[in-house]
Parts: structure tokens; sequence; C-alpha cells
């Protein structure tokens, strides 16, 4: 065998990883079971899909008068925008803003674009202190982590590591008490906001029609995070619009369903700019970042339907890979189906061809996704791409041109099915190898390999039709 | 198989019987001929059939994957009536995904929607002919075999095969179908998957192997000779005694 890649010696640390797997199976166990009965008791839920799907395909569809309309719109409500090429001009923009305003203490949102351009360190290295304020990417802060899952960032982690990191980092009593754990985090993060001069958060949806920045939590920290600053910057990538509030509705729908397997979220906020009198309690400086990234490149491309993602997390949690391995050993920001899908499509092939691979094509990601996005077409095409235009090791290469060459001869393949039968069965016990070459090694690393039968079906039809004869 | 022949004239079918039932589970496809029969059908196994092309589609090839698919619709564009799969997966292959194979190819593409238009798997087949209940009475539970049911994943979420195979098999008295833990759980076949990733699919078997053995099932049973096979090496080498077969011929009376 050939020498392990980073990913497979991750994948193969993480199949082995017992903690890993109780963490992750009785969660995404949970959620898979909240979000069907959440889905039941939507009515016409499939008609909300439907919907839901349209929107964000029409809004992709015609990005470029969505955008502007969009910027319009966000002008007029006294929003400041700014529009970025990649990662390092978002991350220049934010760190600008504040160096201008003099800004020290930012309260920041869950966002994981904000992970995805890596927004903690430019700014940290920019003199802007930054505090998590989301429960589980707070911990992930503390602990010097990153998230595992789009959506329940600590997905890798018990109550009991939480604990742990707790009482190492803020010098509280262990406990694993979840009650408890909150009360820690509510009290610490709660002077936080208060001091905070910036409030920085992603985005769920931007409604192009109304200039509305839509934000969805359950834990208050979002609706605190982007009143009490003095300036809030919401960063977008560019493909996260709907046309219309109505638009809206369904996605809201589909979302907390498929997310948390809630009806709706705690907190829907939708913003529509800054303070407009002294006393309303909103912040002075409303900005939206509205980051590209590889995304207009990619709605250009095969994989454009991958950009009407909701970032829902449906398709990791019923993904048995992601329950096989975690988020973490796919070494992106964003794993399971959509990442191994969105991470080639945003930042090239050639470095990410190894995640397309990973998947046995179930697709269950499909079966779930709220705006059916097909991925496991898009695995399969760009699996296709890698093969055509970056090649395939020799081994695999031969093995296909045969298998070619002889599903086209069926004589040839008789008699090669014929030598291979009998070498097979040579080796085998009761019609079992335990070890095979090549390969096939793949194969017998995990389970037996059963020789051809003796007698092939087309043997038997073949007698039996001439018996009839 | 209840139902018998019906009163019109023998239906005619192509069998196509897939690579891995003709090479490794020959029991699977002489099933499914007699089931057939038992159906009223007149079975023809159209001559010169080697594979769908799935594996190279699967693994990217896709030059190998059209010849091979070539191969395969052209021998079965020569014949008539419906095309008989006892296989979810390849008929997902010859029902969905040589379309998108063929894309911007005018000729074939043609050919693969003809194609597929006839296309049907096995037990979904027998499910629309087979419509009386079972003239078999019920054996007692003691004496019933403790069966599970596999629901391979193109069949259930590709073909959208759900209830039939489980309809089918309850029809059967001398089986008693028991419940799987995560039932709708991909066993990690998929293909070049098991032979490129082993890690990830070996993961995957081990769960699906654990739950397996939880149901204290005597025989797992699947429409696809892939998990079949795959399943059955899986357990084997747990040193589980769980027999794993093809639906059909649990169906036939066969394996049971």
């Amino acid at each position: 065998m050939s020498a392990p890649t980073p990913f497979t010696a991750r994948v193969r640390r993480a199949v082995r990883d017992g903690h890993l797997h109780e963490a992750i199976g009785r969660a995404t166990g949970q959620l898979e079971a909240r979000r069907g009965a959440a889905f039941a008791s939507l009515e016409q839920a499939e008609l909300v899909r439907d919907r839901a799907r349209h929107a964000r395909l029409h809004a992709l569809g015609r990005l470029d008068a969505m955008l502007e309309t969009f910027e319009r719109r966000l002008t007029e409500n006294g929003v400041r925008v700014h529009w970025a090429r990649d990662a390092d001009e978002a991350c220049r923009i934010v760190a600008r803003l504040a160096r201008e305003r003099g800004l020290r203490r930012a309260v920041k949102a869950k966002s994981m674009l904000s992970e995805e351009i890596r927004l903690n360190p430019a700014l940290e290295a920019a003199g802007v202190q930054v505090v998590e304020t989301d429960l589980g990417e707070y911990v992930v802060q503390l602990a010097d982590d990153r998230p595992s899952h789009i959506i329940l960032p600590i997905l890798h982690l018990t109550k009991e590591d939480v604990g742990r990191v707790m009482e190492r980092r803020l010098a509280v009593p262990f406990t694993p008490r979840p009650a408890e754990l909150c009360r820690v985090a509510r009290e610490r993060l709660r002077g936080d906001f208060l001091a905070a001069d910036l409030g920085i958060s992603g985005a769920n949806f931007g409604v192009a029609e109304t200039g509305t920045i839509c934000l969805v939590s359950n834990e208050g920290n979002i609706r605190m995070g982007t009143t009490l600053p003095r300036v809030h910057v919401a960063l977008l990538g560019i493909e996260k619009l709907v046309p219309t509030l109505a638009d809206l509705d369904a996605m809201l729908k589909v979302l907390a369903r498929s997310a948390t397997g809630q009806k709706i979220t705690v907190y829907t906020s939708l913003i529509h700019g800054p303070r407009r009198t002294p006393d309303e309690i909103a912040p002075e400086e409303v900005h939206v970042v509205l980051l590209d990234h590889g995304r207009a490149a990619t709605l250009a491309g095969e994989e454009a339907e991958i950009l009407a993602c909701i970032r829902c997390g449906a398709c990791l949690n019923a993904c048995p890979v992601f329950r096989a391995i975690g988020g973490h050993a796919y070494g992106t920001v964003y794993p399971g189906p959509l990442g191994s899908v969105l991470t080639p499509a945003l930042r090239g092939l050639p470095e990410w061809r190894e995640l397309p691979e990973a998947s046995s094509l179930c697709g269950a990601c499909r079966e779930v996704c709220p705006v059916r996005i097909d991925l496991p077409r898009m695995l399969l095409g760009l699996r296709a791409r890698g093969v055509a235009r970056h090649g395939a090791p020799l081994r695999l290469r031969l093995a296909m041109r045969a298998f070619a060459l002889l599903a086209t001869r069926p004589r040839w393949l008789r008699l090669a099915r014929r030598i291979g039968g009998a070498l097979a069965r040579r080796f085998a016990r009761d019609g079992w190898l335990r070890r095979a070459p090549g390969l096939l090694a793949g194969w017998t690393a995990h389970r037996d390999l059963p020789a051809p039968a003796r007698r092939s079906f087309d043997d038997w039809w073949e007698e039996r039709r001439r018996g009839r004869a | 198989m209840a139902g018998g022949p019906s009163a019109s004239p023998p239906q005619r079918v192509q069998l196509f019987r897939t690579c891995l039932v003709n090479d490794f589970l020959p029991e699977a496809g002489i099933a499914a001929v007699g089931l057939l029969e038992r159906a009223g059908c007149e079975v023809e196994v159209p001559r010169g059939q080697t594979c769908c092309g799935q594996p190279a589609w699967n693994a990217g090839f896709r030059e190998e994957a059209r010849a091979v698919a070539r191969h395969a619709l052209a021998g079965l564009a020569r014949t008539e009536g419906p095309v008989v799969i006892p296989s979810g997966s390849c008929a997902d292959m010859l029902v969905h995904q040589t379309a998108e194979l063929f894309r911007g190819d005018a000729e074939w593409s043609a050919t693969a929607r003809a194609v597929a238009a006839r296309c049907v798997e096995l037990t979904a087949f027998l499910a629309g002919r087979v419509a009386s209940p079972p003239s078999g009475t019920a054996k007692p539970a003691a004496s019933r075999v403790k069966t599970a049911y596999h629901p391979s994943c193109h069949l259930l979420r590709g073909l959208g095969v759900r209830e039939e195979p489980l309809r089918l098999l309850a029809a059967v008295p001398s089986l008693e179908q028991v419940p799987l833990a995560a039932p709708e759980e991909c066993c990690g076949f998929g293909g070049a998957f098991s032979v490129g990733q082993p890690d990830l699919s070996g993961a995957m078997l081990e769960r699906k192997c654990a739950a397996i053995e939880a149901s204290g099932a005597d025989v797992v049973a699947s429409c696809d000779a892939g998990c079949v096979l795959h399943l059955a090496g899986g357990l084997r080498r747990r040193g589980s005694r769980v027999r794993v077969v093809h639906v059909a011929q649990l169906l036939d009376g066969g394996a049971a």
C-alpha cells in the first residue's frame, strides 16, 4: 500500500476514536429524529421545500441584478456596503473599519464565513480583541480548537469535555452539568457584550427587495451582539440572497427544521440599518461585507447548484461518512457532503480531490437537503473532472482500461473470468479469500472476498436452454 | 411466490442479469428467472451481456463508462419488453445515470432514454404483477426464519423503491421479519469506494454488521448483489453465523 495522505491518516485516526463516535452518534441520531418530526408538523412540507429551492435558484440565476438591488436597498437603509474579492480583502476591510473608528473589543456571532476567511487571527493581529459569543464557538475559542460542525461547533465534545475546558481556562470548578456550564458562560459573556464596541456577525439570508439582513439564533447572543455595540459588521457570501420577504418565510420554515428540528428558532433578527433616533437601541453604524472568494467562478461552473446551500447541516447529520469520522477529519471549514462539493468548487479541485472520493454515493444527503441539492451528481462530476484534468493513479487507470476492454468483449470477459475464477478458487477456503493483491487489498483489509462462482449464471442459462432445445 | 400466471398471454421480459449476479451470485439470477416465470413471464436473457458500466462511472472514468454503457445499451435496444434487473444500483445506473453519462450526445442519449423507460428493478416489477395475497398459511412463529431486510441505497433513494421488497417478503409464510437499527444507513459498499476508501467503508460496514447481529436475524436479504457480497464478507470476517442472500432467493423459497 502507498503511504497514507494527510486526509487518509486523519480518517484512519477518526474511525478508531471511540470517544468521538460516542459524541457524534448521540448528537446526529437525535438531530435526525428531531428533523423528521419537525417536518412532519409542516403542512405541505414538500411544497415549502420546492418554494425554498426555487427562491434560492431564482436568486442565483440572476445574481448580478439581485446584488445590485440588494446594495441599493442597503444603502437607502443607511447601511454601508463593502465588496471583497477574497478572504484577505474581507479581513482588511473589517480591520480597517475597526482601526479608523478606534474599535478594540469585538463580540462575534457564529459565522462559518468568518471561519472561511480566518477573520479572528486577522483582527487580533490588528489589535482587536475578539470574543466568540455562541456557546459552542465560545468553547471552541477557549479550547483553541476548531468547529467540527457548521451548526453545532462542538459536536465532537461531550459535556464532560466542555466542563474540563471551562475548568482549565476559566478557573471554575469542574462540572458536567449543561445548565451550570451555560450559567458560567452567560455570566462571562454579559460583561463582554456590555464592553464591546464592535459586533460581528454572518448572515443567514439577505433579502434583495428590502435590503434585509436575516439572522437566526437560539441563545440571544446575536440579538445582543448586533444591537449593543456601536458598530455592527455583517459578513455575507454573495450567494446568500433570496428575492423577497415572502421567500424568506419559506427559507426560515425549512432552515430551523433542518438544522435543529425546531419549527422556528428562538430569535429571528431582521436588520434594516443603523439607529434612526438617538433612543433607539441599535448600532450607530451598520456595515455589510459582500464576499466573493471563489463564488462567482463556482456560479459559472458545474457545481453552481451548491451555492443554493443554506448551511443547515442536515446533510452532515445524515451522512454515514460524517458519522464515521466527524467534522475535523475533512480538514476543511465546511465538512460533510456539502463541504466535499463546496470546498473543491471554491478552493480548487487538485488540492481537494480526496473529498469527493470519500463518499459511497448513498444519497442520504440529497434526501434530507431542504433545497434538494443533488450532491451525489456533483460528487460524481468532481471525480470525473479530477480524472480527466488531473489524472489518476496508474494502477486505477490500468484497471479501468482493462474493465472497458473486457466489458465490451463478452468472449474475452468469459475467458478472463474462467482464468481469474480458477486462480481465486485455488487460494480460497469455502469459496472465500482472506487476502487479495493489488487494488483488492482494500477490500480484504476489512472483509472476506468471495471467489467467483464455479458455474456462472450464463453457464446455467446456456445449459438450461440446451436442455430444452 | 403467490399470484400465479394471469389469464393474459405470457409477457416477454428481458433479464439484465448484472455482472455481480452472473459471476458471484448466480443463485439470485436463477431465483429471479423462477419468480418471473411463475409470475407469468417469458424470460429472455439477451446475449453478450457484461456490465452496465457503473464501476467506471462511479470512479469518474467517463470514457470507459461510456464504452461499457454503449455495449449494454446496444444489446438491450435490440430487444423488446420490460428489462428486469435484479439490482437496485444497476437499475438506477440504466434508469438515471446513463442519461447524464451521454449528456450532449444526441444519438446515445436517445438510446439511453429509450432503454431507461423499459428498465425496472426485479422486486418493483414483481410487486406490480402479484396482486393476490399469499395462498400459503403462516407457519408457527417458532419455525419461521428471522429475516432482516437491508434496503440498498440506490434502490431506496435512487429509484424510490421502499415498500415493495418488504411487501413481497411479508407474503412468504416461512419468514419472520425483524427490524434493523438505522435500517436506511448505507452499508459502506459503494462499489470502488469499498476498495479505494477501505477505512471509511470498513467503519460503515462495522456499524451495519453490529446492527445486523443485534437484530437477532438468521438471514439478511438485500436487492443488490454488491451489498449482499459486502455484508457477507464483513459478517464472515467477524465470524458471524448470519447468512446473507438476495431477496429473490428468499422469495423463490430457495434460501429460507
